[in-house]
C-alpha cells in the first residue's frame, strides 16, 4: 500500500524530469558542436568524413551480408557426406555449416566420436579449476588441492583404462582438449619452475647462477619451434631401441622449459624492483633464504609484474599451437584439418574464425581476470 | 686439442644422429603381432590420402592401405593405430620405431632409400606435375599452352618443372607465381591465368575447392616423377617382405578381378592354380610370409583391390575425380605392375 503521491512529489518528479530533459539537451547541443568541430568544420572536411561513412557502411555492410544475410548455416548430410553445394552457389555467404557438421572435430579432433563426453567433461572441468582459481577465497592449500584432484580426474578421462572407460592413447587426444592440457599444464608447471631459475639467477653460488642464466639464455635464443622439433625428432633417437616418449609428452615437456624460461626474467623483473630495504629487513628480523623469499619478497616482486606474467600466459597459450608442426592437432590444428575433406574443400576461412573466437574468449578472459586481480591486489595491499 | 675434443663429440652425435639402431629379422613383425595393432604413419591432413571427417574417423588411400595391411595381418582392418606425421618428423618416426610402417605420400629417391636407414618399397601412386584449365579452354596436352599465362606456386619443384619443359618444347609462357594455392586459385578463377600448375594431387584439391569442379579439367600428362611409396625400417627384411608383398597382392587383385564383393566366392569356387594360391585356398604364399594363409581374402574383404582403394578415394567414385592415369594396371596402359605372386 504505496501512499498517495503528495503535491510534493509531484513537483519534484516533474523539476527532475525537466532536470534530464536540460541534460539531455545539452549533452545534444555540446555533440553537435564537437561533430561541427571535429567531422563537419569545412567543405574538405565534410567530404572526406562523407566518403569515410561510405566506405565504412559498404564494408559493414557487406560483411554482414556475407557473416549473416547470405551466410549457409546447416546442410544436408546423407550417407555419402554432406552435400556441400549450397555452400558452393555464386550468392552464398559464410559457410556456416561447416562449423555445425564439425565442432564436435574442432573440439576434439580424433578421439573416438562416441567417447567425446569425455574430453567434453575434461573441458569442463577446466572451466571450472580457472573459474575457482579467481576466486580469491580459495586461494591457499584449497586451490592446490583443488588443481591436484583436478589434474588427476582430467588424466583419467582422457587416458581411461580404468572403471569400464576404454583406454585412448594420446595420438587420438585432440582439438581444444589439447590446447587447454598443453596450455594449463605447461603454464603451471613452467610457473614454480620459472620462480626457481628467477631466484637461481640471482644466487650468490655461481654454479647455480651459471646454470639459471644458460637455461634462459638457451631456450630464449631458439624458437619454440625448433625445441618442439629437438623433442619430437631428435629426442627418439636418443632413446633405447624400443623404447619410445609419448609425443604429447614431449611437446608438453619442450612447451614448459619453453614456458619457465620466459616466466623466469618475468619474475627476476619483479625481483628486482623490490626496494634492497626491503631485504635487508627480512635479514634483520632473522628469517632463513626461503622465508625470506616466500614471505616478504615474491608476495610483492609477484604483484608488481601481474601484467607482464598474463602477457606472457596469453603468448604462451597462442604458442601451443605450433604443435601443429610435430603432428599434434590442437584447436587450430583440428580447425584446419576439418576442411580437408573433399566436401569442404574451401572453407577453412569459416572454421578459422570459429578457432579464433574460442582463442578470443580465453585470452580475453585471462586479460580482465588479470585487470581485476591488479586491481583487487591494490585496493587490498600497500604501495 | 679442443678443436679435436669437439670433432670427436660431434662424430658422436652424428653417428646416433644417422645410423638407426641395429634391428634382428622379424623383431618388427613379432613386436606387431604382441602388440595385437598395427601403427601407421599417414600425413597430417592431405586430400584424398589422409584426412579425418566430422566423426574423427582417418578417410583415404594412405589410410585404407593401412587398414589393408591390419587386416592381412590380424584378419581386423581396426587393429590398427594412425600417427599422423609431418614432412620433417615422419623418417625418423620409422627409424625409431615409432610406427611400424610409413604410409604417407613420400616420394620414393634413391637417397632416401639408401641414406635414411629406410627401406622404400613398392611404388602405390604415380604422382607428378600437371596443369589444370579451364575444361571449356579445349585444351588436352601440356604443349597446346604455348603462350599462356601460367599461375605457380612459389619455391616449389614446379617452377622448374614448367620452365624446363616449355624451354625444352621452345614454347613460351608467362609465369605467374603465388604463395599459397588459394591464392593461384582465385587468379585462375578470375581469368588472371590460363592454367595452374601444380601436382596432380594439389590440382585436383583445388579443383574440388572451385564453385563448379566440373569447369575445370586436369591434363592427363605428368610432367615430373613422384612415386609414392610405403617406406620400412632398413634391416628388418622379414617385416620388408610382409609390406611388400601386401602391396603386390592388393595389385594382383585387380589385375585378377577380385574385389571386396566377389573374394569369398572367388576363394570357394576357382580352380585356377595362381588364385588359389594368392586366396590361400593352398596355404604356401601366406606361410612364406608366417601369415595366415587367409591374409589376401581378409585385405581385400577389408579395403577392396588397389582399383577399388583408388576409386574411393581418389577417382571417380571420390568427389576428387582423379583419371587412373599411370597408376593404371599395365595391361591398360598404366605403371601398376604386380609381380606373380607363386
Amino acid at each position: 500500500m504505496a501512499p498517495p503521491p503528495s503535491e510534493d512529489t509531484a513537483t519534484l518528479a516533474a523539476e527532475s524530469r525537466f532536470a534530464t530533459e536540460w541534460t539531455v539537451k545539452k549533452r545534444l547541443a555540446a555533440s553537435l558542436t564537437w561533430l561541427r568541430e571535429n567531422l563537419f568544420y569545412s567543405w574538405p572536411s565534410t567530404a572526406i568524413t562523407l566518403a569515410l561513412c561510405y566506405v565504412v557502411a559498404r564494408i559493414g555492410l557487406a560483411l554482414v551480408d556475407w557473416a549473416f544475410a547470405n551466410a549457409v548455416w546447416l546442410v544436408p548430410s546423407g550417407a555419402g557426406g554432406a552435400d556441400t553445394s549450397a555452400c558452393r552457389a555464386p550468392e552464398a555467404g559464410a559457410c556456416w555449416a561447416i562449423v555445425a557438421e564439425k565442432y564436435r572435430f574442432i573440439l576434439f579432433g580424433t578421439y573416438p566420436y562416441e567417447q567425446h563426453w569425455r574430453p567434453a567433461l575434461c573441458i569442463l572441468i577446466f572451466a571450472a579449476l580457472y573459474a575457482a582459481t579467481t576466486w580469491r577465497r580459495m586461494w591457499g592449500r584449497t586451490l592446490a588441492l583443488t588443481w591436484v584432484v583436478g589434474a588427476i580426474a582430467i588424466g583419467l578421462l582422457m587416458w581411461g583404462g580404468i572403471g569400464g572407460l576404454p583406454l585412448i592413447p594420446t595420438e587420438r587426444w585432440g582439438g581444444l582438449a589439447i590446447t587447454l592440457i598443453l596450455a594449463t599444464f605447461g603454464l603451471v608447471s613452467a610457473f614454480p619452475l620459472a620462480i626457481l631459475v628467477a631466484l637461481g639467477r640471482r644466487s650468490r653460488l655461481p654454479a647455480i647462477r651459471v646454470l639459471c642464466v644458460v637455461y634462459v639464455e638457451f631456450i630464449r635464443g631458439v624458437p619454440l619451434i625448433s625445441l618442439l622439433f629437438m623433442a619430437s625428432v631428435v629426442l627418439p633417437l636418443f632413446l633405447p631401441d624400443g623404447m619410445t616418449l609419448d609425443k604429447l609428452l614431449r611437446a608438453q615437456i619442450a612447451i614448459t622449459l619453453f614456458a619457465a624460461a620466459y616466466l623466469a626474467e618475468v619474475v627476476r623483473g619483479g625481483l628486482q624492483a623490490i626496494p634492497k630495504g626491503q631485504y635487508e629487513a627480512a635479514d634483520a628480523l632473522g628469517l632463513s633464504y626461503w622465508q625470506k623469499m616466500g614471505l616478504i619478497i615474491l608476495p610483492q616482486a609477484l604483484r608488481i609484474v601481474i601484467a607482464p606474467l598474463v602477457n606472457t600466459f596469453i603468448a604462451i597459450v597462442k604458442d601451443t599451437s605450433l604443435v601443429l608442426v610435430i603432428g599434434l592437432f590442437d584447436l587450430l590444428g583440428a580447425g584446419k584439418m576439418s576442411a580437408m575433406e573433399p566436401a569442404w574443400q574451401g572453407f577453412a576461412i569459416e572454421a578459422f574464425l570459429f578457432c579464433g573466437l574460442i582463442y578470443f574468449v580465453i585470452c580475453f578472459t585471462m586479460s580482465r581476470f588479470s585487470q581485476r586481480l591488479e586491481v583487487d591486489l591494490r585496493a587490498s595491499g600497500n604501495r | 686439442m679442443f678443436r679435436r675434443a669437439i670433432s670427436a663429440v660431434a662424430t658422436v652425435v652424428f653417428t646416433f644422429l644417422w645410423t638407426a639402431p641395429p634391428t634382428r629379422a622379424g623383431a618388427t613383425m613379432d613386436a606387431v603381432l604382441a602388440r595385437g595393432e598395427l601403427v601407421c604413419g599417414i600425413n597430417t591432413g592431405f586430400i584424398g590420402f589422409s584426412y579425418p571427417n566430422e566423426r574423427g574417423e582417418w578417410k583415404g588411400l594412405d589410410v585404407d592401405l593401412c587398414r589393408g595391411l591390419a587386416a592381412a595381418l590380424f584378419g581386423d582392418p581396426n587393429k590398427v593405430r594412425f600417427v599422423p606425421l609431418t614432412p620433417s618428423t615422419r623418417f625418423t618416426a620409422v627409424t625409431s620405431g615409432e610406427v611400424d610402417v610409413l604410409f604417407r605420400n613420400s616420394t620414393e629417391t634413391m637417397l632416401r632409400d639408401v641414406t635414411l636407414g629406410l627401406r622404400a618399397i613398392t611404388p602405390y601412386f604415380y604422382d607428378g606435375h600437371s596443369f589444370m584449365v579451364a575444361a571449356s579452354s579445349g585444351i588436352n596436352k601440356a604443349v597446346e599452352l604455348d603462350g599462356a599465362t601460367i599461375c605457380l606456386l612459389q619455391g616449389t619443384t614446379n617452377e622448374q618443372i614448367t620452365a624446363d619443359f616449355f624451354r625444352r618444347h621452345n614454347l613460351s609462357f608467362t609465369p605467374v607465381v603465388f604463395e599459397r594455392s588459394e591464392q593461384a586459385r582465385d587468379a585462375l578463377k578470375a581469368g588472371r591465368c590460363d592454367s595452374f600448375g601444380s601436382d596432380a594431387g594439389n590440382l585436383a584439391a583445388v579443383r574440388l575447392s572451385m564453385e563448379d569442379p566440373s569447369a575445370w579439367k586436369i591434363l592427363d600428362e605428368r610432367l615430373s616423377k613422384e612415386p609414392y611409396g610405403p617406406f620400412v625400417r632398413r634391416g628388418d627384411d622379414e617385416w620388408y617382405d610382409v609390406v611388400r608383398w601386401y602391396v603386390n597382392a592388393l595389385f594382383q587383385a585387380e589385375e585378377s578381378g577380385i574385389t571386396a564383393a566377389n573374394v569369398e566366392e572367388i576363394a570357394a569356387t576357382t580352380n585356377d592354380a595362381d588364385l588359389r594360391r594368392l586366396l590361400g585356398v593352398t596355404p604356401e604364399l601366406g606361410k612364406a610370409l608366417k601369415l595366415d594363409p587367409k591374409w589376401v581374402v581378409n585385405a581385400i574383404k577389408a579395403v577392396g583391390n588397389y582399383g577399388e582403394i583408388f576409386e574411393r578415394n581418389l577417382g571417380r567414385d571420390s568427389p576428387l575425380g582423379l583419371s587412373r592415369g599411370l597408376n593404371e594396371q599395365w595391361t591398360k596402359g598404366g605403371l601398376i605392375y604386380a609381380l606373380p605372386m607363386r
